[in-house]
């Protein structure tokens, strides 16, 4: 009998090991749908910018990663760049020059992310800070988006939301707004099936528990009930619940975007809020603001409320009386 | 029997238990030596009152508790003192008295059966307070001290735990199916000496068997005061805060004991020895213990007597098999690792698992936080790991009272579902080691100033007073050179 070699180790001796590599696989694997029905409306376009934003983003986090002194293929690994990555190339129209996504990409990881300390340590959503810099430095790149259609030609056109306010701007009616090619069925013309797709997939890391239903069922109803509200009250100047939910990046925004935990809050209670913040900035934003989506705008400012929300939903502990 | 649902859906574990619950309780060999560790496992050690070639029964009394933590010892064997000396135990090195047993079995002849009915409650304590009956779930917290202040508090209800939901432990479920008679024999002694009017037997609704033999016992001993629940098995439910929330649906303040809510809890496995002694006069003598894992040959659930070599139940499963990585004295969440074999068995331990690496998850290295918030979720006392967790590495003392280090119980469940594999309750133990270290050195400082401030205030004094004297000396003189 050999003698016993014993490992000293501290207990728990058996853990889940879902790790942060499978949290973020999933993730991707979530996306899949998203792809699918993308390329489906407008073409593989998507798939360029998925390659040029995770080769930039591989790129910028390896070279963020040996600048700053830390291990570079066991972060590699984790898979929360190519996240980043996905989320951006999702989110921009797909006929975006090569170098924007690239130069959005390389915002998102090397400010976004890398500037706060990396992983875990960033205040803001990254790839939302790489979309707003687009948006706001690129204003006229980031609106154009082709007519989705069988036929993918370079004819491009104004989106559902763009429609909605450029058209309500111009004191047309909603019914003739709502009459133009970019409205499909019950949202935007495509867009409907993009929010559906993202829907699937959020319900997929739903029942995985990768994310849990807090922040993607707050935001939704931050989002829908002003808007059913304010339809109701004026049904010639707001569009509806269903428009709002299915259009723009609502549901990408709810299940894939909002719900990164990093810049989230943290109790349960404050993702309630943290949700539904971000649904009602989203509705003001399109209803009111001078951008058509308001999706990433919100995300990042109530990212900025995340700190408060913490420290004013601390939970009770067991055996301690409400505070 | 009623069930209670609508608890927070909390850690549903693979439970391991089905190896060792193939066979029924064995008993294992008596050892050659019996080594008794004078702490027990509650922290607290007894004070011996045997010497080097005191020859003693089954049952003799060999150590007394001198402190509210500690239980009396007896002998588990016949035989003679040899050594008392300090060995290594589960819990470290500590002093034993080492008794070499004789082979006769002999029982000491004062051991008689106790006529529970005719005591009152106050001479039914002091008996079981005479009987080493200390927690046998694990915490080795003397029974007859619990019992007591639950009587002072006028307690009302007896909650006997046998939830026993912490992965690879299953004595306790071996113990209810084949003893459930002694459980509830156990439960009556025990309403009788801490004064409750009800018992609750708590079981978690993985074990059919342990339920059926409980319920039928319950139904043999024709008592209303005794029910029976079944709680979902949900991993920490057996720890006595979560375990008494399930059942009664309030929380026991973070600041008091059970008894403040008119509760006392005791584990199944202790109703049963109570019951062994006042059936048989035996005091804890041995205990049931699951011997499990990969890494042996045989797993089951062994009576063991007290003092005996976990080597030795080992040897009693068959031995050891592929290569063990772990030995580990109680579950899969809590239990500490040992360096060797060669130390004795306690009342404390419950299990023993010899783990292979298969057993074990072998952590990635670790990765930062990535506040996902599911150790929030996960934690039975509402903590927010994460926010302790930077407050530990930080070492910052105030915020790690504020978001309740005190109140955290060491369960695991935040390691288990950290994605990040952050060794969260490693961190947390030793910040609270930290802690308490600090305190101390508080107090000792705290403790130090004042008496040199006492000292200098003496000195002052005594310089005064020799002042005093002095000029009264003078003015005496003074007028005696006048006069």
């Amino acid at each position: 009998m050999p003698a016993l070699q014993l490992q000293a180790a501290a207990p728990p001796h058996v853990i889940a090991g879902f790790t942060v590599p499978r949290v973020m696989f999933q993730v991707l694997l979530a996306l899949i749908p998203f792809a699918v029905v993308h390329v489906w409306l407008f073409g593989p376009a998507l798939l360029l910018q998925l390659g040029v934003a995770a080769v930039t983003a591989l790129g910028c986090e390896a070279l963020a990663l040996r600048l700053r002194g830390r291990p570079v293929p066991q972060f590699l690994r984790d898979g929360s760049v190519l996240v980043t990555a996905a989320l951006l190339a999702a989110s921009v129209p797909p006929l975006l020059p090569w170098w924007l996504t690239a130069f959005g990409t390389a915002v998102a990881v090397l400010l976004g992310k890398h500037a706060y300390g990396g992983l875990g340590q960033n205040p803001f959503n990254p790839a939302m800070v790489g979309y707003a810099v687009l948006l706001v430095s690129f204003p006229v790149e980031m609106t154009r988006w082709p007519v989705p259609g069988p036929e993918w030609d370079a004819l491009t056109g104004a989106t559902a939301l763009d429609a909605l306010r450029t058209g309500l701007a111009q004191s047309y009616t909603m019914q003739e707004v709502l009459a133009e090619p970019a409205f499909g069925l019950v949202g935007a013309a495509g867009g409907e099936w993009l929010n559906l797709a993202a829907l699937v997939g959020g319900s997929y890391l739903l029942l995985r528990r990768v994310i849990r239903w807090q922040i993607p069922l707050a935001m939704l109803a931050g989002l829908a009930l002003p808007a059913a509200v304010m339809h109701a009250i004026d049904p010639g100047a707001y569009a509806g619940a269903l428009l709002h939910l299915a259009s723009g990046a609502t549901m990408l925004g709810a299940f894939f975007i909002a719900t990164d935990p990093v810049s989230a809050a943290t109790s349960d209670r404050g993702r309630l809020y943290f949700g539904a913040g971000i649904g009602v900035l989203t509705w003001i934003i399109r209803s009111w603001g001078g951008y058509p989506d308001g999706v990433a705008f919100a995300v990042l400012l109530m990212n900025l409320a995340v700190p408060l929300l913490d420290r004013y939903t601390v939970p009770r502990i067991h055996g301690h009386r409400g505070r | 029997m009623s069930s209670r649902s609508a608890l927070p859906a909390r850690l549903r574990l693979d439970a391991r238990k089905t190896a060792p619950l193939q066979h029924p309780l064995r008993t294992a060999p008596a050892p050659q030596i019996a080594v008794l560790a004078l702490d027990q496992g509650s922290g607290e050690a007894a004070e011996s009152t045997v010497v080097v070639g005191t020859r003693v029964g089954i049952g003799t009394p060999i150590a007394r508790a001198v402190s509210n933590a500690a239980t009396d010892l007896h002998s588990p064997v016949a035989g003679f003192v040899v050594e008392i000396a300090t060995r290594s135990t589960v819990a470290g090195m500590g002093h034993c008295i080492l008794i070499e047993n004789d082979a006769t079995d002999a029982r000491d002849p004062d051991l008689v059966p106790v006529d529970w009915r005719a005591l009152d409650g106050i001479a039914l304590l002091d008996r079981l307070g005479g009987a080493g009956i200390a927690g046998l779930g694990g915490a080795a917290f003397p029974a007859a001290g619990k019992l007591a202040l639950a009587r002072s508090s006028a307690v009302e209800h007896l909650i006997l735990n046998g939830a026993e939901c912490e992965p690879w432990i299953c004595c306790d479920d071996a113990l209810m199916r084949e003893r459930a008679a002694d459980v509830v024999l156990g439960g009556q002694v025990m309403l009788a000496a801490c004064g409750a009017t009800r018992c609750t037997i708590a079981i978690e609704d993985d074990k059919p068997e342990a339920v059926a033999a409980i319920a039928a016992a319950i139904a043999a001993a024709q008592d209303d005061r005794i029910e029976l629940v079944e709680l979902p098995a949900i991993y920490p439910l057996g720890e006595e805060r979560q375990l008494i929330e399930a059942v009664i649906g309030r929380e026991v303040p973070h600041d008091a004991l059970p008894p403040a809510i008119g509760i006392v809890c005791q584990n199944v496995g202790t109703a049963a020895a109570v019951a062994r002694f006042v059936g048989t006069g035996e005091p804890v003598v041995s205990r049931i213990v699951t011997v499990t894992g990969s890494g042996v040959a045989c797993p089951g659930n062994l009576e063991v007597r007290i003092g005996t070599p976990i080597s030795e139940l080992v040897a009693a499963c068959g031995g050891y098999q592929d290569d063990p990585a772990r030995l580990i004295v109680g579950g899969a969440m809590t239990g500490r690792s040992l360096s060797s074999d060669l130390v004795p068995t306690t009342k404390g331990v419950n299990c023993i698992v010899a783990a292979t690496l298969a057993d074990v998850t072998i952590r990635d290295p670790e990765m930062p936080c990535i506040r996902c918030g599911d150790c929030a979720s996960a934690c039975p006392a509402r903590l927010l790991p994460q926010q302790l967790h930077r407050a530990a590495q930080a070492d910052e003392r105030d915020a790690l009272a504020r978001l309740g280090l005190a109140d955290c119980i060491e369960c695991g469940c935040c390691d288990y579902v950290c994605p990040s594999q952050i060794p969260l309750t490693a961190r947390f133990h030793a910040a609270r080691l930290r802690m308490q270290l600090h305190d101390a050195q508080q107090r000792r400082a705290a403790e130090a100033r004042e008496r040199f401030e006492r000292h200098e205030r003496r000195l002052a004094e005594q310089a005064e007073a020799e002042r005093l004297a002095f000029e009264a000396a003078r003015r005496r003189a003074r007028g005696a050179g006048s006069t």
